[in-house]
């Protein structure tokens, strides 16, 4: 846990203080995203944790420690560290690079060289690599062994400051990705700092969203943020389409399923069309109890008297109730028939629709 | 200068006197070296310490690098006309005058090196918990040294040739020849020791750069690997 109470900093020389006064609690094993414009005293604030900048006022606990009490390099090897420019030793093998902090800590060879091939694996690089210098490797490459190097000693807080503003965009998603998988197995209480709300939502369990001077204008889980901002600065700062980024954040299981047009098999044709009638659509699905087999269009049950011959279409997209919204919403708008059916396993729980997803948008 | 050797060798040039001299060639060979090696040393202590206090206190580094511009600048036939009075015609008055020579050169090169280190690399080191002199040792030296190197092979160079200079105070290498070969002017032996120190001078100062540039090589292996495109 990171406490910060009354926080402040001015650097020499500015009148205006670049973090003013700041307090909030960073929980155990979360990952909080720091996230504003510039000047919002994002980076200044995370530099402040591990004393990369002393504050001019209030007090930083790490773990229940002050950390203006620690020495600073003894508090700055127990939290890993990661920058956007990544500043891998150019003289070092990434055997080397990796190995940093526990060679500082002064750990056995044996033990250093065992953890170096454990986070080899960790961060997904090939252990050929471990031999080549940091100008040989890729952006991408570069990064992993960044993020390994800073989980080398297995610190319990990993600091990263704009890790993925130099790579290129593709390269960024799949770094996001690994990261957030990586954080599921590590629970590491993570602070990362970012301009991109996107990347902020993607990877926070909570957002701190902060104004010029270090102000803190909302500190929230992302799909609280998205969905009740505190103030106009924090809607306008997350964008008109903050409907939309919320969707995927959201469980399908949080919306009205509707029962969908389903029929039995011994239904009478009439009875299929009077359901089309009442939905307003040309097409309706056999099944019941749970379960669905098919759907059929008006055309289809033409000379028919009842259900049972009729000819019956595969669902192409299923969706589980845990998936989010945003799923949802590209298997609805992507589907002929504007819906999509949701199933919990083999149980057919019901349809969601256009109608119920923009509800939730618009709430 | 080979080719100015073999056009004088008809009775110009006298190999004879290379075989007759191979000893003395010899003791001023060591006498070049242990010069070039203790005022290259000297300077190189004196110009780190310097370069540390620059890299400090900035404010240092204008005082630092005028003082030792206007030693570069005195002609060292001044310095030694200078200095002969104070401390005779002694190793003592030679090296101070070399070693004068190398300061502006290493130190500019010393903490251009250092100013190099990437700020990135400098701002992972202190965040992973690198203490100031470990970091230095560790990160900030071993990535100044092809500059630091660089500066050395420069001063080396400029020592050699200067060492010549301090001839005139019995104390000069091959310089010793260049200065007899004179006042035995237009005498086929004059001539023939002219230009046989000219020759193991430059011979000299080649073998040292190459060699440096080669340690330089061997102690950087990282800088030579690229990223396959």
């Amino acid at each position: 846990m990171i406490e910060l109470e009354h926080v402040s900093k001015t650097f020499p020389g500015q009148d205006v203080a670049a973090v003013g006064d700041l307090t909030f609690t960073i929980p155990e094993g979360e990952s909080v995203v720091l996230v504003g414009p510039s000047g919002c005293g994002k980076t200044t604030t995370l530099k402040m944790i591990n004393r990369l900048i002393e504050p001019t006022g209030g007090t930083i606990t790490v773990a229940g420690r002050d950390v203006a009490q620690m020495e600073a390099h003894e508090l700055r090897r127990g939290i890993g560290y990661v920058i956007q420019q990544i500043g891998l030793f150019p003289h070092r093998t990434i055997r080397d690079n990796i190995a940093t902090v526990p060679k500082l800590l002064g750990w056995e060879k044996k033990r250093i060289q065992a953890r170096v091939l454990e986070l080899t694996d960790l961060v997904d690089l090939s252990e050929d690599m471990l031999t080549r210098y940091p100008s040989e490797l890729s952006g991408g490459q570069r990064q992993r062994v960044g993020v390994a190097r800073a989980l080398a000693a297995d610190p319990p807080v990993l600091l990263m400051d704009e890790p993925f503003g130099a790579v290129d965009p593709i390269v960024r998603t799949r770094l996001q990705d690994e990261l957030v998988s990586l954080q599921a197995r590590l629970n590491k209480t993570i602070v990362l700092v970012t301009h991109d709300i996107d990347e902020a939502i993607k990877l926070g369990d909570r957002v701190a969203l902060l104004n010029i001077g270090g102000v803190l204008e909302q500190y929230a889980p992302p799909e609280e943020l998205l969905r009740d901002p505190a103030n106009a600065f924090v809607a306008d700062f997350l964008g008109t389409d903050r409907g939309i980024k919320r969707l995927s954040l959201v469980p399908i299981s949080q919306i009205n399923l509707d029962p969908g047009p389903v029929l039995p098999r011994s239904a009478p044709v009439a009875e299929a069309r009077e359901m089309m009638r009442r939905y307003q659509i040309d097409w309706a699905v056999v099944g019941g109890d749970g379960r669905i087999e098919g759907w059929f269009t008006e055309n289809d049950i033409a000379g028919h008297d009842t259900l049972d011959r009729v000819h019956l279409l595969p669902f192409q997209t299923k969706l589980a109730a845990t998936d989010s919204l945003q799923q949802a919403l590209d298997a609805v708008i992507s589907s002929h028939t504007a819906v999509a059916a949701v199933f919990d396993g083999e149980r057919y729980l019901g349809m969601v629709t256009s109608e119920e997803i923009s509800r939730e948008i618009i709430e | 200068m080979i080719g100015l050797a073999q056009t004088q060798a008809q009775g110009v040039f006298r190999w004879d006197w290379i075989g007759r001299n191979i000893d003395a060639i010899w003791d001023r060979t060591v006498e070049h070296v242990v010069l070039t090696v203790v005022a290259v040393s000297v300077g190189l202590v004196i110009s780190t310490v310097l370069s540390l206090i620059i890299v400090r206190y900035r404010k240092t580094y204008t005082p630092i690098t005028w003082t030792t511009g206007i030693l570069y600048t005195i002609p060292s036939l001044a310095a030694l006309a200078f200095l002969v009075p104070i401390t005779g015609l002694s190793h003592l008055t030679a090296e101070i005058v070399l070693v004068s020579y190398t300061l502006l050169i290493l130190i500019r090169n010393i903490v251009a090196g250092i100013d190099g280190v990437p700020q990135d690399v400098l701002e992972a080191a202190r965040g992973m918990g690198y203490t100031r002199r470990r970091r230095f040792i560790e990160i900030e030296l071993p990535l100044a040294l092809p500059v630091i190197v660089a500066g050395i092979r420069i001063a080396a160079v400029t020592v050699i040739g200067l060492v010549t200079v301090t001839s005139l105070i019995g104390l000069g290498g091959y310089g010793f020849f260049i200065l007899r070969g004179l006042s035995l002017f237009y005498s086929p032996i004059g001539t023939t020791q002219i230009l046989v120190g000219t020759a193991l001078s430059v011979l000299l100062a080649v073998v040292v750069d190459v060699s440096l540039a080669l340690t330089e090589r061997a102690l950087t292996p990282w800088a030579r690997r690229k990223a396959p495109a």
